[in-house]
């Protein structure tokens, strides 16, 4: 189940990129940032929490501890 | 001449450092610490190192000069995407090459899809593909070298000869560093380059009399478009979404992801890979716009002139002079004009030098085409077993020269922007690419007939782009010209800044035609052994 709300929320945020509705405004937030900067720029923070997310709840740890359980040589491939 | 000078002491700097990496080497003539810096960079210097290596001229020079003339789009378009998609990249495919890398030793991507795929000549066949794709890259720093050092030294110091500077001394402490002095050198760049955006944008910031006045004005002018995404497509914007796939497929940045010690150092990267770009872009690609507002810098007039004698009589000029206008407008250099202007001596010169920092990432690439080089054809092919560990590590060296020389000639010639050529080929090339190691990664049915025809698919997409744009020349601003519409459905046409096709990118037809090459010719050819698939994916019988 967590896995499934994280994928949900990777196709969301990538759809969000897709902003449309902010395409022709150039309204100013704060006065000189325009809208379409500023909400890219909101996007930009909330991949921050995306990626947070992702590594805290599904780190592949596994990887790490193949690699550990392998001997030096064993399974060498080259 | 004083920001120049700064901007050559910065030189030294990074040059000694270099060296010094060569000196804390302990295993010089092993190829693992030389290639590799034997898999052993901590959490600061993996993060900053990996990003340092993604950032090359077009993150300052390139970012600000598309913005200069397209708009804010400009973040949205590159920025932002790559925010999501990169560390999303480096998340699922990166740690697992690097476990895979620990697991069985391999250095370079195409020594894991030959394992995987049980094959010899194909994986040459990538290894070419990718080799040659490479190499614009390359050339992005030198030219990103060349334009800066000319732009600081207000032409004191000539485009051919700035080039040849920065060629040296990437070379330099890449031959003689290796991945250590890359990887060193690399985190004291990205941490330059980093602290570079917030300076600039405060020093041109108070030159201007603050930005509010700036930003209003445009918004009141006919260039209010500037402010919003009206000069590129919604189908344009979506397509660029693909082009971050390409950063992963890039043999350098795998490369890179095989020198963390732990799986642990993945976590920081990952993380604050979004907020690192957003560093670097947001205030580069707002001096961009902003900089249409400046009206007493002689350079940048000019560009605005040129832009508008393009707008206006374009249509009624040769493809020769309209392209001569295109190179007039271009705004690589725009965001050195507003420092030259607005920022002190002394602190021009040290901004100067963060450019530089971002215009030198060429060194990773550098430093992968000879450890491919070294590795997937020197190696493979049996001169590591026949001359030793020792005359393989000098011949990556070699290797190193004689690609810095190739690229630097190239970049005296290369007519088209940093940006235009960067997105044009290398990226796209590199994003088309990236099904390979989806498959690799997660899909047992792959074949390497499956990774024969995405290799040569991407070829010749490359090469089919590059030739159309050559033959049609691009149409000036507005509509695009339609090549192929049959039955009035418009499938290829040629637009001011590129190739349109079905009113996309050429990216988004190239991955997609790759993912479904892929999965049609594994379906039909013969799979890799069960003892293979098993090392990868687990033994299903047990």
């Amino acid at each position: 189940m967590k896995k499934i709300l994280l994928v949900v929320a990777v196709v969301a945020l990538y759809i969000l990129h897709q902003d449309i509705w902010f395409w022709r405004s150039s309204y100013l937030v704060f006065g000189f940032i325009p809208i379409g900067l500023f909400y890219q720029a909101c996007f930009s923070v909330a991949a921050t929490l995306l990626m947070w997310l992702l590594v805290t709840f599904a780190w592949p740890a596994h990887l790490e501890e193949e690699v550990e359980q392998t001997k030096p040589g064993e399974d060498a491939a080259l | 001449m004083i920001p120049a000078i700064v901007v050559f002491l910065y030189l030294a700097a990074v040059l000694y450092i270099g060296i010094f990496a060569f000196r804390r080497a302990t295993g010089r003539e092993k190829a693992e610490d030389y290639f590799l810096a034997s898999r052993s960079l901590g959490p600061f210097v993996f993060l900053f190192s990996l990003f340092g290596t993604n950032m090359t001229a077009f993150a300052i020079l390139g970012s600000s000069g598309h913005a200069f003339n397209n708009g804010i789009v400009t973040f949205g378009l590159m920025a932002s995407s790559s925010g999501l998609v990169i560390p999303l990249t480096i998340f699922l495919i990166g740690t697992r090459v690097w476990a895979l890398g620990k697991k069985y030793g391999f250095m370079t991507p195409v020594q894991m899809f030959r394992d995987r795929w049980e094959c010899t000549h194909i994986g040459t066949v990538i290894f070419a593909v990718q080799a040659v794709l490479l190499v614009p890259y390359i050339i992005i720093g030198i030219m990103g070298g060349g334009t800066t050092l000319y732009t600081i030294s207000g032409g004191v110091v000539p485009f051919w000869f700035g080039g040849a500077i920065v060629a040296m001394v990437v070379m330099s402490y890449v031959f003689f560093g290796g991945m250590r002095g890359t990887a060193w050198v690399n985190t004291f760049q990205t941490v330059l380059f980093l602290c570079f955006g917030a300076i600039a944008l405060s020093v041109i910031g108070v030159g201007m009399g603050g930005f509010r006045s700036a930003a209003q004005a445009i918004q009141a002018s006919p260039l209010s478009s500037l402010l919003t995404r009206e000069r590129i497509s919604p189908y344009y914007f979506f397509s660029y979404t693909f082009i971050p796939l390409s950063a992963i497929a890039f043999p350098h940045i795998l490369i890179f992801c095989l020198t963390a010690r732990k799986m642990n150092q993945f976590k920081k990267t990952v993380i604050f890979y979004p907020l690192c770009i957003m560093a670097i872009w947001l205030p580069c690609v707002f001096l961009g716009v902003m900089a249409n507002r400046v009206t007493d810098v002689p350079e940048i007039r000019a560009k605005q002139e040129a832009r508008r004698v393009l707008a206006t009589q374009g249509r009624n000029m040769l493809p020769e002079e309209r392209d001569q206008l295109r190179e007039q407008a271009a705004g690589d250099d725009v965001i050195m004009h507003l420092l030259q202007r607005y920022a002190p001596i002394w602190l021009a010169g040290l901004l100067g030098a963060g450019i530089m920092a971002a215009v030198m990432a060429s060194d990773s690439q550098i430093l992968a085409l000879s450890t491919m080089f070294t590795e997937d054809v020197f190696a493979f092919y049996g001169g590591k077993t026949r001359f030793g560990e020792s005359v393989q590590v000098q011949t990556g060296r070699i290797f190193i020269i004689l690609i810095t020389l190739f690229a630097y000639a190239i970049a005296l010639r290369a007519p088209e922007t940093i940006f235009e050529l960067a997105i044009q080929y290398a990226f796209s090339g590199f994003a088309s690419l990236s099904p390979l190691l989806i498959a690799a990664l997660f899909w047992r049915g792959s074949t390497k007939w499956g990774a024969l025809a995405v290799a040569l698919w991407t070829a010749s997409a490359v090469v089919a782009v590059a030739v159309f744009q050559e033959v049609v020349p691009a149409p000036a601003p507005g509509p695009s010209t339609i090549v192929w519409a049959p039955g009035g459905v418009e499938i290829l046409s040629r637009t001011p800044g590129g190739t349109s096709v079905f009113g996309f990118m050429p990216v988004v037809p190239m991955v997609l035609t790759s993912a479904l090459l892929m999965i049609v010719v594994s379906l039909i050819t013969k799979k890799p052994a069960a003892s293979t698939l098993a090392r990868y994916f687990g033994d299903r019988n047990r």
